[in-house]
């Protein structure tokens, strides 16, 4: 039976069906809906609910009970994910697996409430110091929003490192119909690592600094080897329409808005096509690569002022044109705005 | 078929909850159905405004640029969203609150006193569901079954007792001429 459900909720929803031992969170708009489901819900589930003093804390919170084995998670909106990135860093560095929920919102500083998709440079290359990549997923329905959390767990704890769902304050905002089916909860990955105390076998550590001679550059290569086998295993997106002249490139709401956009146009003739990452690290190039040859041109479509194109562009590399068109600070794209942009072409 | 409406007025008017509503009986009714609430930081007081579209296949963006239709419960509300309403469109409006008599060549506009037939049922809160009952006659993008349904689908328990208001308040809304 489907269900009508808020995007933040339903996010929630999975990722309680999905396991979450533990959610540590502080309030801001416009993620607030699912701090607040979580309030409920998790305690009703019997599992551990913080609402932390700050961001910070939240971060380092999971970062624990990641240390101790448990399948954590925190949430925030731009400027709160910003304050989140040292512990990011430190999880990525340690290997822990964990999530962190970005429901981006208008930027730069404190910025507005309104959806946007500014955070995707901070997500995909590494948001804090140090040569590291997060796993980062981004949902394109309510439908995704509640299954994309066990996605994300099992992903993060398979190759122990946090992963990131990326979303806006349009799609955690809105509400529509989903089937809530069932989630598999199932851990995944080896748990020879975690602490949970150290009787009867050697005593294992979890850290960051390595001052010995090499060895860190020996864990960055293994690393580095890690994101490799990522980057090779874990690409996802949708493709509509694969033989189109036109192949738009969007993810989240700016998907949803070039949807209509394609349906119109294909309406009055046109050979329109959309890719829509799922993925967006590692990105989806080979099939952009793929894809290149054989259309007219990629049209990318972001709420910011140019972000993911670059990733697009690389992909591509130069075999086909790369178009943008974008909104930013609050503003969303409409389908005939992204119309006119096709006819330009 | 495709419905795009944007549902306006005060914070506190259950500008919202009448979204909601309406979202629910499409789902009731099989339909595909999007809904996406705007609200500034305001509280009770502010503006509020939710957009709805009901259509038979998937819905790309939720959010609304030009309605096919208007339920409009306050003056400034009305002053923000009419331009933006497609030739041909349908504006409902609470006339208790909105002094205007608007007449237009090209739009149906309905002006029905919300607000005072809220309060002849017995709590001035319901001029949304009145307004929605009204919506509902004339563009029948959902049956009255289904939105009775989806009203005690979303007024459960200690809201349960709300049930028998709301129903009032749509009945009035249907009926008047």
């Amino acid at each position: 039976m489907k269900k009508l459900m808020k995007g933040n909720e339903a996010l929630g929803e999975g990722a309680i069906q999905a396991g979450c031992g533990a959610y540590f969170g502080y309030p801001i708009t416009p993620q607030n809906e699912l701090t607040e489901y979580m309030s409920r819900r998790m305690l009703e589930e019997k599992r551990v609910f913080i609402q932390s003093e700050s961001e910070l804390a939240a971060i380092n919170m999971v970062f624990g009970a990641s240390v101790a084995g448990a399948r954590a998670m925190t949430s925030s909106s731009s400027p709160g994910v910003s304050l989140k990135q040292e512990g990011l860093s430190y999880m990525a560095g340690c290997e822990l697996p964990g999530l962190v929920v970005n429901v981006q919102r208008g930027g730069p500083g404190l910025g507005n409430i309104s959806g946007s998709q500014a955070d995707y440079f901070q997500a995909v290359k590494g948001g804090g110091h140090g040569d590291y990549h997060l796993i980062v997923l981004t949902p394109g329905s309510v439908q995704e929003m509640y299954e994309m959390p066990a996605l994300a767990f099992t992903l993060s704890e398979k190759y122990r490192t946090p992963a990131m769902i990326l979303t806006d304050g349009i799609l955690a905002q809105m509400q529509e119909p989903m089937e809530q089916v069932k989630i598999d909860s199932s851990r995944a990955g080896d748990r020879d690592w975690i602490l949970d105390g150290c009787k009867g076998r050697e005593p294992r550590k979890i850290r960051s600094l390595l001052m010995e001679e090499g060895a860190l550059e020996a864990h960055n290569l293994h690393l580095q080897a890690k994101y490799d086998m990522i980057r090779k295993q874990e690409q996802r997106y949708q493709l509509i329409n694969e033989q189109a002249e036109i192949m738009l490139v969007a993810y989240g709401i700016s998907a949803r808005v070039c949807y209509t956009a394609m349906q119109e146009a294909n309406k009055k003739g046109s050979q329109i096509g959309l890719l829509r990452p799922l993925t967006v690290w590692p990105f989806p190039e080979k099939i952009l690569q793929e894809l290149a040859p054989k259309i007219k041109a990629f049209l990318v479509i972001e709420l910011n002022a140019g972000q993911m194109i670059e990733d697009v562009k690389l992909a591509v590399n130069g075999k086909t044109p790369v178009h943008f068109y974008g909104r930013s600070g609050g503003g969303c794209v409409t389908p005939g705005e992204i119309l006119r942009e096709i006819e330009k072409i | 078929m495709r419905e795009e409406l944007i549902i306006a007025g005060f914070g506190g008017q259950g500008i919202m909850f009448t979204g909601t509503l309406l979202s629910q009986a499409a789902m009731i009714e099989g339909k595909f159905v999007t809904y996406f609430p705007s609200y500034g930081a305001e509280v009770r007081g502010g503006t509020a405004n939710c957009s709805v579209t009901i259509a038979d296949t998937i819905i790309g963006s939720p959010v609304i640029t030009s309605p096919d239709s208007l339920i409009i419960l306050n003056k400034p509300s009305l002053d923000k969203f009419s331009p933006r309403l497609k030739k041909g469109g349908l504006l409902v409006l609470n006339s208790t609150l909105i002094e205007d008599e608007i007449k237009e060549s090209n739009r149906q506009v309905v002006h029905i006193p919300a607000t005072d037939i809220a309060e002849k049922i017995g709590q001035i809160k319901v001029a949304n569901i009145v307004a929605l009952g009204k919506y509902l006659a004339i563009r029948k993008i959902v049956s009255q079954e289904s939105i009775f349904q989806a009203l005690e689908a979303l007024l459960t328990g200690k809201k349960k007792e709300l049930l028998e208001l709301n129903r009032k308040a749509l009945a009035a809304g249907f009926e008047y001429q």
